[in-house]
């Protein structure tokens, strides 16, 4: 009981983190990460509960408890360990999951003082040590396809089952790491020339830098996984060559959310309006914030909107603000209380100075000579609860005004790309054109399983990452008993 | 990966490579592109795929100089490697026996031309093709075009050969004799493919007459595969994604005055980046505007 109350009076350990003036003009991490003197005593305060109900609210089961304990022993090489049983990228899980909603929001500490800060704890354990960089090897699709039939040839007695996955997202590199770990060959075919999803082209540089992207894909590579880039399911080759020609005995669909929603308003397609999706890639893939020193650009404008409430428009609006916006303002058809963004994240926006104007939404987007001018927008009010569970946006007529801008960012959601769904004959999908598929995973084509954002819409790494290994485990049950439904 | 297995200079401004590409070569069909990466700071750019040879494993591109990337793409050697490519991308070219067809390409645009002009004639249509540049020296493909064409015209802007003038007043003329002629044979559809102006001055040609065109548009792309819309091009008063709904679309609906203004949205980037990579390399100037 005398150390329980000695826990409690420990504060929760503050993250340090660069300025907001200073960071606001680099790419560089804003969280730079706890001291191992500040993990030790974070630590500390977990009350090493008999019943660890934070492992309820973690959607792939960590340890929590035992890794905390390991890092109190300063076992971090044996935490990490723990950490891995369950989680395949921790230290990108550590960066951006959002654990308040979370493992942390269940921590029985937290109920009468601050929680463990569980994700800061996981973040310092994988970053801790020695974590390697194995040079990048890229696999050409071109030959390694060529050679599959023949490399099956000349195995041991076990014949090697081949699986695929599609897309190196969260869901696709989780699924593809536990198949690895079951013994399959596993091959994820990835249409862009970097691994990572949404961690390579979505998540910006100062919120989960690339080299630590990189490291906990090669950690994956390391499990047996093999990734081939530059290679398009659904052009390059299809679901069906996979499966009938070059004898993939089950495929994982894990496509993600990549086709960008456009609003429909008059003027979206002046030069200045960007996607998020396209915004977010120019800088995060093709690093157009080096520009010119890589060679993709990005328009460096002093006035910059980007419409939305979620982390994807707060990393397109901080994003904004590192190219050197004077104005960024976020504008958002609800109020602060209804923002899906992070809280932490919020919070980190408005210290760098980004403008938010709430219960507001655009309807024209008004140009000169082909270019951005301003946008006009209308005031809303809250009416009655939608489906979404939040009070619906009305429009208050007569509240038109116009915002003088020159770049503007529609971040009002990602939906499901239809290039591979509509390639496979007869996939059963739902009206919004994401892929049907049951609690293990399952489509309706035999042998096809599919998760992550392509069958919930747009989520989290972790929600994606834990629907991943539901249907690594019910792609080896179908492997080994052949049986369907 | 690719490597460059043949490079062949077809006039100061314009390179084919030949690579190496098994899988892109046996999925390849007539009007796909792909999207390729020369370095790793380099950018993504689409291509549109002039041939390829399934049986060797090999595509072909044709490159014109027009900024940073392509001048340095202009710059490799055969047996050196593209670091990325991806494709085939976009829709293919719809072919059939439509009957009487023109197939025109302008500039750069005869490479991707030759490929829909070869799947045309195989289908068992009557190919009349058209092929314009400025002058004599930068016709590309002349014996290849004309090899699968029933009828073959050339035209250059300054009258070094064929026909003098553009691709479109040639087919006004065209139109107009064959329907004065004693067996019309009815143009059933054009497919043009070139700068833009020339693409919108063809569309507007065949208008009256309301003869299927089909253009194929080269917009500024990123992905290449849906995800970003970069791509954005109005058809029919609707957005579209060139790289998926495309690239080619019926060019009386396409928005060629919104094409031409999104073309321009990185001119100032592409004069730094290219007043960059002349400082420290040895590139023919740009002589045209991109």
């Amino acid at each position: 009981m005398n150390n329980e109350n000695k826990k409690v009076k420990v504060p929760r350990v503050k993250m340090p983190e660069q300025p907001a003036g200073a960071r606001i003009k680099n790419f560089k991490e804003v969280e730079t990460g706890l001291s191992e003197q500040q993990a030790v005593e974070e630590s500390s305060r977990c009350l090493q509960c008999k019943k660890p109900v934070c492992i309820d609210g973690c959607p792939v089961e960590i340890d929590i408890k035992s890794f905390i304990k390991l890092i109190g022993d300063k076992e971090y090489k044996k935490a990490l360990d723990k950490i891995r049983e369950k989680n395949a990228l921790p230290a990108i899980c550590g960066r951006v999951c959002p654990q308040e909603d979370q493992c942390e929001k269940k921590c029985v500490l937290g109920i009468k003082n601050d929680p463990v800060a569980i994700g800061k704890l996981e973040r310092f354990v994988s970053d801790f040590g020695e974590n390697e960089k194995i040079g990048e090897s890229k696999i050409s699709l071109q030959n390694n396809i060529r050679s599959e039939p023949g490399k099956n040839q000349h195995t041991s007695e076990n014949i090697t089952i081949k699986t695929a996955v599609i897309g190196s997202g969260p869901a696709g590199l989780t699924c593809a790491g536990e198949l690895a770990k079951m013994g399959y060959k596993v091959t994820v075919f990835e249409a862009l020339h970097k691994a990572g999803g949404v961690l390579i082209y979505g998540i910006p540089e100062f919120r989960l830098p690339k080299s630590v992207v990189e490291r906990e894909i090669e950690y994956v590579k390391s499990m047996g996984v093999e990734i081939i880039l530059d290679s398009v399911i659904g052009k390059t080759l299809t679901v069906d060559e996979l499966m009938n020609k070059y004898e993939y005995k089950s495929v994982f669909v894990a496509t993600g959310a990549g086709l960008p929603y456009f609003m429909d308003i008059p003027g979206e397609n002046l030069n200045g309006v960007y996607s998020a999706n396209e915004y977010l890639t120019r800088s995060n893939l093709m690093k157009a914030y080096i520009f010119p020193g890589w060679d993709t650009p990005i328009k460096k404008a002093r006035k910059v909107a980007v419409i939305g409430g979620g982390n994807v428009a707060l990393d397109s609006a901080r994003t904004a603000k590192r190219l050197g916006a004077e104005n960024v303002y976020l504008i958002y058809r609800r109020g602060e209380a209804e923002m899906p963004a992070r809280i932490e994240e919020v919070h980190h926006a408005k210290a760098e100075g980004i403008e938010m104007i709430f219960l507001t939404n655009p309807v024209e987007i008004i140009g000169e000579n082909g270019w951005v001018k301003k946008i006009r927008c209308i005031k809303m009010e809250l009416g009655e609860i939608d489906s979404s569970g939040r009070r619906r946006p009305v429009p208050l007529k007569g509240s038109e005004h116009d915002i003088e801008l020159e770049v503007i960012v529609m971040a009002i959601g990602q939906g499901p790309n239809p290039l591979l769904t509509s390639s496979i004959p007869g996939l059963k999908l739902n009206k919004y054109g994401n892929i049907e598929a049951d609690e293990a995973g399952k489509t309706n084509k035999k042998g096809v399983f599919a998760g992550g954002d392509i069958v919930s819409g747009a989520a989290t790494v972790i929600l994606a990452m834990g629907a991943g290994k539901v249907a690594a485990h019910h792609m080896d049950e179908y492997i080994k008993t052949g049986s369907w439904l | 990966m690719a490597r460059i297995i043949k490079k062949e200079q077809l006039t100061e401004d314009i390179v084919r490579f030949d690579m190496e590409a098994p899988i892109i070569a046996e999925k390849a069909r007539a009007g796909q592109f792909v999207i390729i990466r020369t370095h790793e700071e380099g950018e993504r750019i689409p291509l549109t795929i002039a041939d390829s040879n399934p049986e060797k494993g090999i595509i072909s591109i044709v490159v014109l100089r027009a900024g940073k990337t392509t001048c340095n793409l202009m710059s490799m050697a055969q047996g050196d490697s593209i670091l990325d490519i991806v494709g085939p991308l976009g829709k293919e070219t719809e072919i059939e026996n439509f009957g009487k067809i023109v197939v025109i390409g302008g500039g750069v645009g005869i490479a991707p031309i030759l490929p829909i002009t070869k799947s045309m004639k195989r289908s068992g249509n009557y190919v009349v093709s058209i092929i314009g540049a400025k002058n004599s020296q930068s016709l590309i493909l002349k014996e290849d075009i004309a090899s699968f064409s029933d009828e073959s015209y050339i035209c250059t802007d300054d009258g070094s050969e064929g026909f003098h003038g553009f691709v479109s007043n040639f087919l006004s003329d065209y139109i107009i004799k064959s329907e004065k002629s004693k067996n019309p044979k009815n143009i059933e559809r054009v497919i043009a493919i070139g700068p833009v102006l020339m693409m919108r001055a063809v569309s507007a040609a065949t208008r009256k007459q309301r003869i299927k065109t089909v253009v194929s548009l080269n917009s500024i792309m990123v992905d290449g595969t849906g995800m970003c819309g970069a791509c954005r091009v109005e058809v029919n008063k609707e957005t579209r994604f060139a790289c998926v709904d495309g690239p080619e679309f019926d060019g009386h609906e396409v928005n060629f005055e919104l094409l031409i203004s999104r073309h321009k949205m990185y001119l100032k980037e592409e004069k730094e980046s290219m007043d960059q990579y002349l400082k420290d390399h040895e590139c023919k100037l740009l002589k045209h505007s991109i």
